[in-house]
């Protein structure tokens, strides 16, 4: 007989997540997650000036902030046929990547690491240890004894306190944690520099979008004008502040977060052969260089793996009605049609139709609906969504930037590529696409400059601004790699005001619960056969859980109802 | 270990920063909270003799950005004070505990600590259908922040979630978003108002309980008057451009790379009361007009509800800047949802027939209602 436990709530993430899981002879045998919290924006978008639209969405999340103003300003260029200037594409680029460098690191050290750091054990640590170690594998500065040493006096005097704050309750102490206690300690300095760092890169979106979080944007461009000659412009000093900032958070990454990354991983290499779960990867591709139109450009490259098979990238086409389809048989939703059919967003329904347990409760009846996330598949598959997709297809693709990373890193491992099917591997591929985000800034940001000295200033373009310029009717949709994933917002524009709108998120195809045929989502193939020493403390399922990094608000209940439409879109 | 709590001035000096440090510190959140040269005197004092503040932070129908821009908070020592200095017992964001352990730190801080904690809420509250739209560990929010508050001393509600429902309570509201003052009784509430609120705000605002042991003084939405007394027009550096008649008039025109006035861009700063033109965003750095966008007034009630955010002001029912102030006057009895607006755009009318008949000395007016 199995054992079911529950964890809810899941912290350190975005939202409200339950995990419900089954465990027989030490191992997770089923796996039930449940999204919990619901807002139901997409109904208060409709009627709602399509222009508007970014501000709204942008407050899906304010952990990925941006991503889906980005969407959101897409579709309706989109819809509308609007081409940016290349400058506005290099500036949205540019916070792009600043988010990117921010919410991995943000992920790895504090949603993450306490999964795999054992704070109480730095207590521990001989402070001479854990600066060999530090000066071996980074040219990181902080890595003196005295340095260490003054943490680890500071960090016994807070949990001699008795007030341990967030550190209160944890798992410390559980045999699954291996770390030395000298690499705890490391981490646990780094947790508290990477704190420090964060609020510095988001000073981009400050910079371009006036405050972080949820900057500015702006259909039909970014809202920031560049004049060289002006104190109330994107000058000489804005780009010298965003060029420090570049040149720091590359530093940060390739001395802190990448070294600790490395040196974390050979300790919990039993991590490279579990939590794998799905074998088909979803990518809607970003970073054009050449407009959105042109797909080819994409720093992140689009396609889809199947079955693992890294020879193949196959293409996707969100226009078709039988690709993306959304199920709701095991969520709180009803269909005019019965739940065992799919919707393409375009003609997808919501109705709230909560037939959960009443409050307080103790399980869910996961035979029936247990989630406010409905179920997105591709042609019927379940699809991970994420880092890990992205590392894949960029490799299949054969971009020599994913390449070299992963070809490195992994020797340096000494690990073949499979390994990055994993809870491990995912972890990995966040930290390795941070080093090509970061890479890739630079490039942006010495186009943008050499835009500027030729005299290219525009970030705007005033065509199409004016409602009454707008067709009758118009539709569209705003593609995007949200750092959880691929992320789609389509969008129907009629009489000028939002006819329809949609979105599908990461965490909507990684949290999901199952669909009619049974098949689980990410998250619970990706649990099943974890190992589970303790039920009472289930360290366990947080790695691999959050080795997504779970963002729920965004996940839960996007979409519109409408139905009678036939829709199209311009491009994909 | 003895029985004496730490102080927060004992943990700062044990984190290795000097009294100087501690001092600088206190003068800067000093001057943020406006206060004299006696006031952080006091400032200090308190800081000195008290042990850490639990702190219990819930999070319901959000979407995180108010604990995000907390952590922003710039001043190295601001952070370290509100993550160390303070005792952030539960925060679903951060804390390294998950599921019935995260629950039992909440409920042992409830206990321990009972009427001494300060409740800081993070999202609204569905009440529709008995609150399953928000359910945390198996309880509804409601409940949960009702069981929370019982024990508190005074309930922050963060950012325009707590304090106003923000987006998922703009119309139609599908399912009853509501603010944390319509849901906790009998206690204080204080809305930081802001989606999010800026990072030092925050900061002071908990800084202000923590060293005087009383609510700051609120404005009649509840929102403390050291940030948000100040409409972000009466603030703006872009203001002389507007006095002058100088507006951008599309975006990235001459008159946007000049920084002319955003007003005909539908800029909300003469409806909005925060802090942006004062403190700026994330260390100073800028804030949305600096940065080329119109203000959409994300620390007002209803916002949602006021746009199109790229309409100007006039276009908004009910008054206009074209309109007579006593016609407005009139009107403002008559729709007090957008009272305030009108009433700040009346002041703005009578300004500008000040500055035209060439008698507006220096007035500075505060026409908060």
């Amino acid at each position: 007989m199995a054992n079911r436990i529950v964890v809810d709530p899941i912290t350190r993430i975005e939202g409200h997540l339950r995990v419900e899981a089954e465990i027989k002879d030490g191992k997770i045998v089923d796996a039930y997650s449940s999204g919990t919290m619901v807002r139901g924006l997409e109904l208060i978008l409709k009627g709602r000036d399509p222009r508007d639209a970014w501000a709204f969405t942008e407050r899906v999340c304010g952990v990925c902030t941006t991503v889906h103003a980005l969407a959101s300003v897409r579709s309706v260029e989109n819809a509308l046929n609007i081409k940016i200037p290349a400058n506005a594409e290099l500036i949205r680029n540019l916070m792009f990547t600043a988010q990117y460098m921010q919410d991995h690191v943000v992920h790895f050290y504090h949603l993450h690491a306490l999964d795999w750091v054992d704070v109480v054990s730095a207590l521990k640590a001989d402070p001479k240890e854990t600066s060999v170690i530090a000066q071996s594998i980074s040219n990181w500065p902080k890595s003196s004894v005295g340095y260490f040493s003054d943490l680890q006096k500071k960090l016994t005097g807070f949990v001699n306190s008795g007030q341990l704050g967030i550190f209160a309750n944890g798992y410390w102490g559980h045999k699954a944690y291996k770390l030395p206690p000298a690499v705890n300690l490391l981490a646990v300095a780094h947790y508290l520099e990477a704190l420090e760092w964060q609020k510095e890169i988001v000073k981009i979106h400050t910079i371009f979008g006036g405050k972080n979080p949820h900057p500015n944007y702006l259909v039909g461009g970014v809202p920031c004008s560049i004049n060289i000659e002006e104190n109330n412009a994107i000058n000489a000093e804005r780009l010298a502040y965003v060029g420090t900032l570049l040149d720091e958070a590359k530093m940060f990454i390739e001395q802190v977060y990448i070294p600790d990354l490395l040196a974390i991983a050979p300790m919990y290499t039993d991590w490279a052969a579990i939590g794998g779960g799905l074998s088909n990867y979803l990518v809607y591709g970003d970073l054009p260089t050449n407009g959105f139109d042109d797909v080819a450009s994409f720093k992140f490259p689009r396609g889809i793996i199947m079955n693992r098979n890294l020879n193949e990238v196959i293409p996707v086409d969100g226009t078709d009605p039988e690709q993306i389809q959304e199920f709701i048989k095991h969520s709180w939703y009803e269909y005019g049609n019965g739940d065992a059919v799919g919707k393409h967003p375009w003609d997808g329904e919501t109705k709230l139709n909560y037939t959960g347990p009443q409050p307080p409760y103790e399980f869910l009846n996961v035979e029936e609906k247990y989630s406010w996330l409905k179920t997105p598949r591709w042609k019927g598959n379940a699809m991970e969504v994420g880092p890990l997709s992205r590392m894949l297809v960029g490799y299949a693709s054969g971009k020599n930037d994913f390449k070299e990373v992963v070809d490195s890193t992994l020797g340096k491992l000494g690990v073949p590529v499979t390994a990055l099917f994993s809870t491990l591997g995912r972890t990995a591929a966040r930290g390795l696409e941070t080093i090509l985000v970061a890479k890739w800034s630079l490039e942006f940001f010495q186009s943008l400059l050499t835009n500027i000295k030729n005299g290219e200033t525009s970030t705007f373009t005033k065509d199409m601004w004016e409602p009454d310029t707008w067709p009758k009717e118009a539709k569209g949709v705003g593609l995007s790699e949200a750092p959880r994933g691929a992320l789609a917002h389509w969008i129907k524009i009629k009489d000028k005001q939002i006819d329809n709108y949609q979105l599908v998120v990461p965490s909507t195809w990684n949290a999901s619960p199952r669909d009619p045929k049974g098949q689980r989502s990410a998250y619970e193939e990706a649990l099943i056969g974890t190992p589970i020493a303790d039920p009472e403390k289930p360290l366990e399922i947080l790695r691999t859980i959050h080795s997504f990094d779970p963002c729920i608000a965004c996940a839960v209940h996007l979409y519109d109802e409408k139905g009678t439409y036939v829709h199209q879109i311009q491009t994909f | 270990m003895s029985r004496k709590k730490p102080t927060v001035y004992d943990e700062i000096r044990a984190q290795g920063y000097s009294r100087r440090d501690f001092l600088k510190f206190c003068g800067m959140m000093g001057a943020f909270l406006g206060l004299e040269a006696s006031g952080i005197t006091q400032m200090v004092k308190a800081l000195e003799t008290k042990p850490r503040l639990p702190l219990i932070w819930l999070h319901g129908q959000e979407c995180t950005c108010c604990s995000e821009s907390f952590i922003r908070s710039s001043h190295p020592i601001v952070a370290d004070i509100l993550l160390n200095k303070v005792s952030l017992d539960y925060t679903e964001t951060l804390m390294a505990a998950a599921g019935h352990q995260a629950e039992a730190a909440r409920q042992a801080t409830m206990e321990k600590y009972k009427g001494e904690y300060l409740l800081l809420v993070e999202g609204s509250v569905p009440t529709k259908d008995d609150g399953v739209y928000c359910v945390i560990g198996g309880k509804t929010f409601e409940n949960i922040v009702n069981e929370a508050a019982e024990g508190a001393k005074a309930v922050i509600a963060w950012g325009n979630c707590a304090s106003s429902g923000c987006v998922q309570a703009a119309n139609p509201n599908p399912t009853s978003a509501t603010p944390i003052h319509k849901i906790v009784k009998g206690k204080p509430v204080i809305n930081v108002q802001g989606c999010p609120p800026i990072a030092e705000v925050m900061a002071g605002v908990v800084v202000h309980l923590l060293t005087f042991d009383r609510l700051p003084q609120l404005d009649k939405h509840g929102r403390p008057k050291a940030f948000y007394s100040r409409r972000i027009h009466d603030t703006c550096y872009r203001r002389p451009n507007y006095d002058a008649g100088l507006f951008v008039e599309s975006f990235d025109d001459d008159n946007a790379r000049k920084g002319y006035c955003l007003y005909k861009m539908g800029c909300r700063g003469p409806v909005t009361y925060n802090s942006c033109g004062v403190i700026k965003w994330n260390n100073g750095v800028s804030f949305p007009i600096q940065s080329g966008h119109p203000c959409i007034g994300c620390s007002e009630a209803n916002f949602w509800d006021n746009g199109p955010f790229y309409s100007h002001l006039p276009s908004f029912p009910g008054f206009g800047i074209e309109k007579n102030a006593d016609d407005i006057g009139l009107a403002l009895g008559a729709i007090t949802a957008t009272g305030i607006a009108a009433h700040a755009v009346a002041t703005n009318i009578r300004k500008r027939r000040l500055i035209q008949s060439g008698r507006m000395k220096d007035k500075k007016q505060n026409s908060n209602t």
